[in-house]
């Protein structure tokens, strides 16, 4: 009974633990619970993951109405894959939470953050799970409100004016998706994805596809900050609670990612994204105008957690960039970076976030000299920010080797000089901090600096050493990703 | 507020009106127009109507914000709780038919649970969204 249920499981122990963290109100039962929720999900994930590497795909019927008419929970492999990863970063990350959510928000609000917490990793394990278009609209605005609430509770008063900018933009996203949704259900008559899929063919005209395709196109990407669109970000990450924004880095913009890929592959199929407009070379300018604008300005930027909101805008440049390129190596490149960046980033927010614990802010002036006094979580960020650079022997390598062969297959090397070039800029501002941490002496408040708790710095370390592990190690990141490339390219349903 | 007797007097008529009328929408939403969204929403607004007339102290001694909190989380747990007994008793999540040996009977009894727990949460959230409103600033 459990087994043939757990496609539900998945959302719905989340869900359950979001409600039990506003019953208890107390902040750390709330976390306690969260913690159990937290390390359950993923073995429903790792279930589920081995159930489709065995079986093929899962189709659940929400309810008992059976699909196209009913919700359908659908689980192939790109979608356990990303269920996989969010659910691993939030296993490996609450343990963190206790300390650092302890430090910066208040007693009376804290089960609420968890419940808040709780019900952004329903919102995105829906989205990866559901075959639902506007279900997974619905999963989408859970995910999204629960995030602008999660980021006003910052104790910065500007967390405020960022989640309102977010909520903004994000509205803004939301209302084209539905759009794109409104005209694909005219024109189909159908919500079901997979059902969507095998009717777009039938269509009287066209052109109403592709003015949803725009619209769904524009609105996730306002939702994953793809370059242009991606004002939101780095407020948002800099003044939202530290725990917050570690976990959002590594999951909040992937679950839309795959939201896209599951459009642009999976409904609409190659042939109509890529065939007839230029959306592939659209996709590679953003991607580049990504990799190096947002690098640029994160050179600049004295706060580091604000310098690693625009590296993250960069780096959804690399994931586009790999869909841009439309072939199996660059469609792998671009999901294997969804896992690589995931952990690479959460890494580095997880060492900040121990500064940040210690120091009360993360301005690059509370780095001086801090290697001496933090050895271990200067280490830590200094290797994750080798594997955001992209040196062999970290997980940044792969995702990046991966692009670079499928440039070189659509032969284009003076692509291959550019992804050099922009990891060379990443070396700037990952190399700027780790100067000033390590070759400046210690001074003011850095003095009384002492190294993280083991409850912080153990979370932060098993990141850490994830992103040493998927750099030698790929079967499990570059293995599946590659073989998920090949299906969405061939259009397996 | 004091000597305003017509007004006073004329809210508190009113009052278990609109609750009625709350509760008929609620239980009509089967087989008409209505359900838990809109019957939340005329049961808050008794709680605001009242607040209005006697103020946002008598209004929180009457409905404490401690009682909404915990309903806002107790609507979703009914709802989320009927599938998990239709999980329970053999059926998909939310599958109601599963809820009772006749389908029927279990459709009928699955969705005025359900309806009942939207009606908690939606009716908690409005009252509790009019007090954060209207405390701001106190």
């Amino acid at each position: 009974m459990i087994v043939d249920n757990l496609p539900a499981l998945q959302v719905i122990v989340p869900l359950l633990g979001a409600i039990l963290c506003v019953l208890v109100r107390r902040g750390w039962l709330a976390w306690f619970i969260a913690l159990v929720v937290s390390w359950i999900v993923p073995l429903i994930a790792v279930a589920l993951i081995l159930q489709v590497l065995d079986g093929g795909v899962i189709s659940y019927a929400m309810g008992g109405w059976a699909p196209p008419v009913g919700i359908e929970y659908r689980v192939d492999l790109l979608s356990a894959f990303v269920l996989l990863l969010i659910s691993m970063v939030g296993a490996v990350m609450l343990p963190y939470a206790n300390l650092s959510v302890e430090s910066e928000i208040s007693d009376g609000k804290r089960a609420w953050f968890y419940a808040l917490y709780l019900l952004c990793m329903t919102g995105m394990l829906g989205i990866s799970i559901t075959g639902d278009a506007f279900n997974a609209f619905v999963f989408l605005e859970v995910s999204s409100l629960s995030t602008y609430a999660m980021i006003a509770l910052g104790k910065d008063r500007r967390a405020l004016l960022a989640a309102y900018q977010y909520l903004i933009m994000g509205t803004i996203g939301a209302t084209f998706y539905v759009i794109a949704i409104g005209i694909l259900y005219t024109m189909t008559g159908t919500l079901n994805m997979v059902d969507m899929s095998g009717r777009l063919g039938d269509v009287a005209t066209v052109r109403p596809l592709f003015a949803a395709l725009a619209f769904l196109t524009v609105g996730i990407s306002l939702k994953f900050a793809l370059f242009p669109l991606h004002s939101w970000l780095p407020n948002a990450y800099a003044y939202a609670p530290t725990f917050a924004t570690a976990f959002l880095a590594s999951t909040a913009t992937k679950a839309a990612v795959y939201l896209i890929l599951r459009f642009f592959f999976s409904v609409y199929g190659v042939a109509l994204v890529f065939g007839i407009h230029p959306i592939s070379e659209m996709l590679i300018a953003l991607s580049l105008m990504a990799m190096f604008g947002a690098s640029i300005v994160a050179v600049y930027q004295d706060n580091i957690k604000r310098m690693l909101a625009y590296s993250s805008v960069a780096q959804i440049g690399y994931i586009t960039l790999g869909f841009g390129l439309a072939n199996v190596p660059g469609l792998t490149g671009g999901v294997v970076h969804l896992a690589n960046h995931a952990v690479t980033k959460g890494a580095l927010f997880l060492a900040v976030g121990g500064i940040v614990y210690r120091m009360g802010a993360a301005h690059l002036d509370d780095f001086k000299g801090i290697g001496k006094k933090m050895p271990l979580t200067m280490a830590g960020f200094t290797i994750a920010g080798l594997s955001i650079i992209g040196v062999p022997g970290t997980a940044g390598f792969i995702s990046k080797w991966y692009l670079a062969i499928a440039a070189l297959e659509h032969g284009w090397g003076w692509l291959v000089m550019l992804l050099v070039l922009s990891s060379l800029i990443s070396v700037i501002y990952i190399g700027r901090v780790v100067e000033v941490a390590y070759f400046r002496e210690p001074e003011g408040k850095v003095m009384n600096a002492t190294e993280m708790p083991l409850s912080m710095l153990i979370p932060a370390w098993v990141m850490i050493l994830a992103t040493i592990y998927f750099g030698i190690e790929t079967s499990w990141t570059a293995g599946i990703a590659s073989q998920i490339a090949t299906d969405l390219l061939a259009g397996v349903q | 507020m004091k000597f305003d007797t017509i007004l006073r007097i004329g809210t508190k008529l009113f009052l278990p009106f609109i609750l009625v009328f709350a509760l008929y929408v609620q239980f009509h939403g089967d087989y008409g127009p209505g359900g838990g969204f809109q019957a939340g929403v005329i049961a808050a607004a008794m709680v605001i109507f009242y607040a209005i007339t006697f103020g946002l102290e008598a209004a929180k001694q009457a409905m404490p914000p401690l009682v909404l909190e915990v309903l806002i989380g107790l609507g979703v747990f009914l709802y989320t709780g009927v599938g998990i007994v239709a999980m329970l008793k053999g059926g998909e999540f939310l599958n109601y038919s599963a809820l009772k040996h006749d389908p029927v009977h279990g459709q009928h009894l699955g969705i005025l649970l359900v309806e009942l727990g939207v009606l908690i949460t939606v009716f908690a959230t409005m009252t509790a969204i009019f007090y954060a409103f209207v405390g701001r600033g106190r």
